[in-house]
């Protein structure tokens, strides 16, 4: 039982913080959770802290891999609605 | 004139009134004379909050908050640029060991800096360990550079008897809505008391904590300015109510700037097309949340690691490799400092004592006939003067003339936020930018202009004038309103205003 985060992390820090086991590290490209350590908050906390901070959506899975905050939920800009607008950027 | 603003007593007032007849009145740094003179004393060599000041004393950023614990969604934590300016954008983050060092060395580089500010890339107060251990160091260090700190305002309760502690008399809430139903259309969440909260109950949590920040502050006696983000359809007529408000509360200054919206942020307003307000907007918007309360126009919206005058940014000079490199003796760089400090205040107090001497014997010129005012655009590099080349401007300042006075009332950004990579698509000319950007000026002052821009501007309606180069800029937008005034000009109509005439010239020429 333990999170991960992904390439897709901006490092800014804020999970870094708040993780009660220590379990979250820098690295050359982006923070990383140790395994062996990372508890996902259990017995400390309700929900998972670094996830529940963490600004980016899909840089935090659970143990099968699933985005913690699917593409949508936080920015409120769907996943179509992104797409969109980027190629219209493209486009230009 | 109400003058309690920040508990001050009736002698304060008194004094105040005396800055006042010491000849600042009825232009543009009048923006303070209101304020007791305690608060002058405080802010008068602040490049952020006094208007002249920010011609001659420079601010830097560090970047040591990268963490955030709201979302804003004028904001994409994704974004990182170099060739980007704005708010929360950082080349390289910084240890507070090094921002210290940076600091020295852009003190002893830049004598004119005054002040260093913490300002994220995420909020300064979610990262309380890196933010205070900054301070911390540098209140021991450099005694002589003025500390602040600017926030969301979630953690400032928790956080105010630190600042207190850390000798910063100067903090910046941004504060954009005191309606949770408004709130949750600029915030989607909050992380609170361990937990992400959406929606209006975030939003609610969000505005107590930042009514109780402020209140707090000024209690403390700690300066307390108010940033707030111009939302067109948003926040836009709300703001005038947040200006009241806190103003009551005992804010010294407010500062109404406008949404940075481009869809290439990728933020959730650039996304959705929510656009940002027009100049002519922002100018009225400001000026009706005005009233007797301090109104900030000058602010340049710079990045949390800017370094130099407002307006550039010379944060190049010192990336982390070219500061290891340099040896900085900061005792004897604090005498070169103290020394330069000490020239500018000489040069401010001359101004005003020349300005004092002029008003004295003008007062009765006042002229009888009420002409409109008229919007002059100016291109300067500093020093209150004018003393920059039309075609080298990258942005003007913007002053009206009245028969009231002159006084400043924006600046205007030629290239706006380049984001200088493949999505930018083809640029409009620089020439058409800079006309664009003039859009309703009557007139461009500069030091030097060439002919093509020349022909351009007159061709939008725009008279061009290098006449007054070195001088004065407030000095020259005086002296050009009274010719325009014995030229008749105010008696013909003005050239080339027809209706959206200046914006289809300016694609004309791109």
């Amino acid at each position: 039982m333990a999170l991960s985060i992904v390439e897709s992390c901006v490092n800014c820090w804020a999970c870094v913080d708040l993780c009660p086991s220590e379990a979250i590290y820098a690295t050359s490209t982006h923070f990383k959770i140790a395994p062996n350590k990372c508890t996902e908050c259990e017995g400390d906390y309700a929900n998972p802290q670094c996830a529940s901070i963490c600004p980016i959506e899909e840089a935090i899975l659970d143990s099968l891999g699933r985005a913690m905050n699917p593409a949508g939920s936080l920015t409120g800009i769907s996943p179509e609605k992104l797409e969109a607008a980027m190629q219209e950027i493209q486009a230009r | 004139m109400e003058l309690s603003v920040i508990g001050n007593s009736s002698s304060a007032a008194d004094s105040a009134a005396g800055g006042c007849s010491a000849g600042s009145c009825g232009s543009t740094d009048d923006q303070l004379a209101h304020l007791p003179e305690h608060i002058q004393e405080k802010v008068h060599n602040h490049p952020c909050y006094s208007e002249e000041a920010h011609h001659y004393f420079a601010r830097m950023h560090v970047a040591v908050a990268p963490a955030c614990n709201i979302q804003c969604h004028y904001c994409n934590r994704k974004y990182d640029c170099a060739n980007e300016s704005r708010p929360g954008v950082v080349s390289e983050l910084l240890t507070p060991d090094q921002a210290v060092k940076k600091t020295k060395a852009v003190a002893a580089n830049i004598p004119q800096m005054t002040v260093l500010g913490i300002a994220g890339p995420g909020d300064p107060l979610a990262n309380p360990q890196r933010t205070f251990e900054t301070f911390r160091q540098l209140t021991e260090q450099a005694p002589d550079i003025k500390l602040c700190v600017s926030t969301n305002g979630l953690a400032l309760p928790a956080c105010v008897d630190e600042l207190a502690k850390h000798n910063i008399d100067h903090v910046t809430i941004t504060i954009n809505t005191v309606d949770p139903e408004i709130g949750a259309k600029i915030y989607p969440w909050i992380f609170w008391n361990k937990r992400r909260i959406f929606g209006r109950k975030g939003a609610r949590i969000l505005i107590e904590q930042q009514q109780k920040g402020l209140e707090m502050l000024v209690e403390r006696g700690i300066l307390v300015k108010v940033n707030s983000v111009m939302i067109p359809g948003v926040n836009d007529q709300h703001l005038k109510e947040v200006s009241r408000i806190v103003k009551q509360k005992g804010a010294f200054l407010h500062n109404v700037m406008p949404l940075i919206s481009e869809a290439e942020h990728g933020t959730f307003y650039g996304v959705m097309g929510q656009r940002g307000p027009e100049p002519e907007e922002l100018q009225d918007l400001q000026d009706e949340c005005a009233g007797d309360m301090n109104m900030m126009r000058h602010c340049r919206q710079c990045r949390a690691d800017a370094v130099g005058l407002l307006g550039e940014d010379r944060g190049e000079e010192f990336t982390l490799d070219k500061i290891e490199a340099m040896d900085i003796d900061y005792d004897k760089a604090m005498k070169v400092r103290a020394a330069v400090h000490a020239g500018i205040e000489q040069e401010l107090a001359e101004k005003q004592a020349k300005k004092a001497r002029l008003s004295s014997g003008a007062v009765a010129e006042e002229p009888a006939k009420q002409y409109r005012p008229v919007l002059m655009a100016i291109a300067t590099s500093g020093q209150g003067l004018i003393n920059q080349h039309f075609g080298h401007a990258k942005e003007f300042l913007v002053y009206e003339a009245s028969a009231k006075g002159v006084r400043f009332i924006s600046h205007r950004k030629v290239d706006q936020y380049c984001i200088g990579n493949g999505t930018c698509g083809e640029k409009e000319s620089a020439l058409a930018g800079s006309i664009r950007s003039l859009q309703g000026c009557e007139v461009v002052l500069c030091a030097k202009i060439g002919f093509e821009p020349w022909e351009q501007l007159e061709a939008a309606g725009i008279l061009p004038n290098g006449e007054y180069a070195m001088e004065p800029i407030e000095d020259a937008v005086r002296a050009v309103y009274q010719e325009m005034i014995a030229t008749g000009a105010f008696d013909k109509t003005r050239p080339g205003m027809a209706e959206g005439r200046l914006s289809s010239d300016a694609q004309a020429i791109a």
